[in-house]
């Protein structure tokens, strides 16, 4: 289709069609200080000054130093085959099918996609996927409340702040009462939980490892939420799930997490992935398409959407979510990710990130001044506390190289000299002995 | 179609069978014949407080997710667990087995809102022209 824009006398016909002067006009109730002052875009270039300029811009960007940030984040390793994969045209070009039926590819894939999320979570049903690990707990949240017709949720403060904020903002318009339980000695404190959890309680929201990279067993926190009728949510981070207890065996009816570190490289702003699993008896307040299994008229397999009548195209403004397609290339990556490597592989990437992660807290706790938190167990994230602020040490580290870590004064009150360091299974023996190194140069 | 005469009718095509300060209710064939194969219900729960008009279940069909409300206000007494595993029975028998929930309800009064099956009849035709 060809793209025909208007002319002036198009534009011209419009505007007195509805009895406006001008296009500024249409604008009139925005305030003029709020209005774009100007756009300022230069003059047209040709397609190689352009892409001298963008390459300029992308070369401000620190792509060489070793990386040991996480904070929600990881920097995982991705099988070429992913990206050879993911852009075959029929996978990379292709829009959200309108009659998904006729697209039998598409559904497969969503389809093992969603296997894959229900074997790595251990529940019931996944959906086709969500926009991030961010909506994807507020979809969560928004289901328990909508199953259990209360509106109090309870908020670990273990929580990704970036979470934990986009729950706010989003329904800041709406009458939900947060209430938030503080982490202590990086566990959940269950005191706390249990002081606040009650009868008018919808949800308890945690997540696994935690932010300070704290692994717990809620088990007994799902528990008691469940005696009260309220729901247990937790967000995850999907490799840790190779080794750790799953949210499945713990009793939570909703799981979500960010799915980036299957196969998604890092980048700012995304595009990136959230997952959801829940029990099968919350499936019709799930959001989004999801895609059955089932055989057509002459016996054989066939994928289809089903339960749509949660969704928006047919329930309108009663849809479980505004959330009508699903985040498909990001997730076909995840499932392309994790077929490689298989139940086998999954199970010694989780291990390697943790075994790196333990030998690293050994290094570390070599430096004088240095102090590796060690109150609770942790996958492949964990807490150091340095005698200076940390802000500053990472600046120093830059200069020596790395990325070193996530300063947590940004995020927590008083813990100005705390630093959160990730180690995934790209970290080298070597690197990790060099970050130590310089670390301790730079104290 | 199917209008039986003893019970009373909403204008979203809702049945109520009074039986004492007891009401049984469900939704008309008309309403369950326009759905086409109801596949799932969404019923109240035991105790919940209905208001008349208010919505009280959901049902879907193969088609479309349609709202049901309360023919009268009051408290819920029982669910038709049958619905949970055999929906179908809402477009088999809507009147007998396909019954939703029955309600203790608090105010005579509101009857004058409901219609009886002579008006139903005449109502539905109207609908059809």
């Amino acid at each position: 289709m060809s793209y025909i824009p208007h002319t002036q006398e198009d534009i011209q016909q419009m505007l007195s069609t509805i009895g406006a002067k001008s296009i500024d006009e249409l604008f009139k109730d925005i305030p003029v200080t709020l209005r774009p002052k100007s756009f300022n875009l230069p003059a047209s270039k040709s397609e190689f000054a352009v892409t001298q300029v963008l390459g300029n811009l992308a070369a401000k960007n620190a792509t060489g130093l070793v990386n040991f940030v996480g904070a929600g984040f990881y920097d995982h390793f991705i099988p070429a085959a992913v990206d050879a994969l993911t852009n075959r045209s029929e996978f990379y070009t292709a829009y959200t099918p309108y009659q998904p039926e006729c697209s039998q590819g598409w559904l497969q894939s969503i389809y093992e996609y969603q296997s894959f999320i229900c074997e790595l979570t251990r529940l019931d049903v996944s959906n086709a996927s969500l926009y991030d690990g961010g909506t994807a707990l507020f979809e969560a949240m928004m289901m328990a409340i909508r199953h259990t017709g209360r509106n109090k949720i309870i908020l670990d403060s273990g929580v990704n702040l970036i979470y934990r904020t986009m729950l706010y903002t989003y329904t800041s318009n709406l009458s939900i009462e947060f209430v938030e339980i503080p982490v202590v000695h990086g566990q959940s404190c269950r005191q706390e939980l249990f002081k606040y959890l009650d009868d008018k309680t919808a949800a308890v929201i945690f997540q696994n490892p935690n932010f300070f990279g704290a692994v717990d067993d809620y088990s007994d926190a799902v528990e008691k939420v469940h005696k009260f009728g309220a729901l247990a949510i937790a967000s995850v981070y999907p490799v840790s799930l190779g080794m750790l207890k799953t949210p499945g065996e713990m009793g939570f009816d909703i799981v979500t997490g960010e799915g980036q570190s299957l196969g998604i490289p890092l980048s700012f702003g995304g595009p990136y992935l959230g997952f959801m699993a829940a029990s099968s008896r919350l499936v019709r307040q799930m959001p989004g398409r999801i895609v059955g299994s089932t055989v057509d008229s002459d016996g054989q397999r066939g994928f289809v959407l089903t339960l749509q009548t949660r969704e928006q195209h047919i329930r309108r403004e009663k849809a479980t979510s505004n959330i009508c397609s699903n985040e498909a290339l990001c997730a076909l990556r995840a499932a392309v990710f994790v077929s490689l490597l298989g139940q086998g592989g999954f199970k010694e990437l989780a291990e390697q990130n943790y075994q790196k992660a333990e030998f690293a807290k050994e290094r570390l706790s070599c430096i004088k001044g240095v102090q590796v938190k060690r109150a609770s167990p942790t996958f492949n994230e964990f807490t150091i506390c340095l005698p200076h602020p940390a802000d500053a040490v990472v600046q120093r580290m830059i200069e020596k190289g790395f990325a070193c870590g996530f300063p947590l004064g940004r995020f927590y009150k008083g813990m100005d000299n705390y630093l959160l360091v990730a180690v995934t299974e790209k970290r080298t023996k070597e690197e990790i002995c060099r970050f130590a190194g310089s670390l301790e140069s730079v104290l | 179609m199917n209008i039986p005469k003893n019970l009373f009718y909403t204008k979203d095509h809702e049945w109520a069978r009074i039986d004492g300060k007891t009401a049984y209710v469900g939704i008309t064939d008309y309403a369950a014949h326009s759905l086409g194969d109801i596949t799932f219900v969404e019923l109240p729960k035991i105790n919940e407080a209905l208001k008349q008009a208010g919505h009280c279940a959901t049902v879907e069909s193969v088609k479309a997710a349609s709202d049901v409300y309360a023919p009268l206000s009051g408290k819920v007494l029982t669910v038709n667990m049958q619905l949970a595993t055999n929906p179908e029975l809402i477009n088999q028998a809507p009147y007998e087995q396909g019954y939703f929930f029955t309600m203790e309800f608090s105010n005579e009064a509101e009857k004058v809102n409901l219609m009886d099956a002579a008006s139903y009849q005449q109502y539905l035709e109207g609908l059809s022209k």
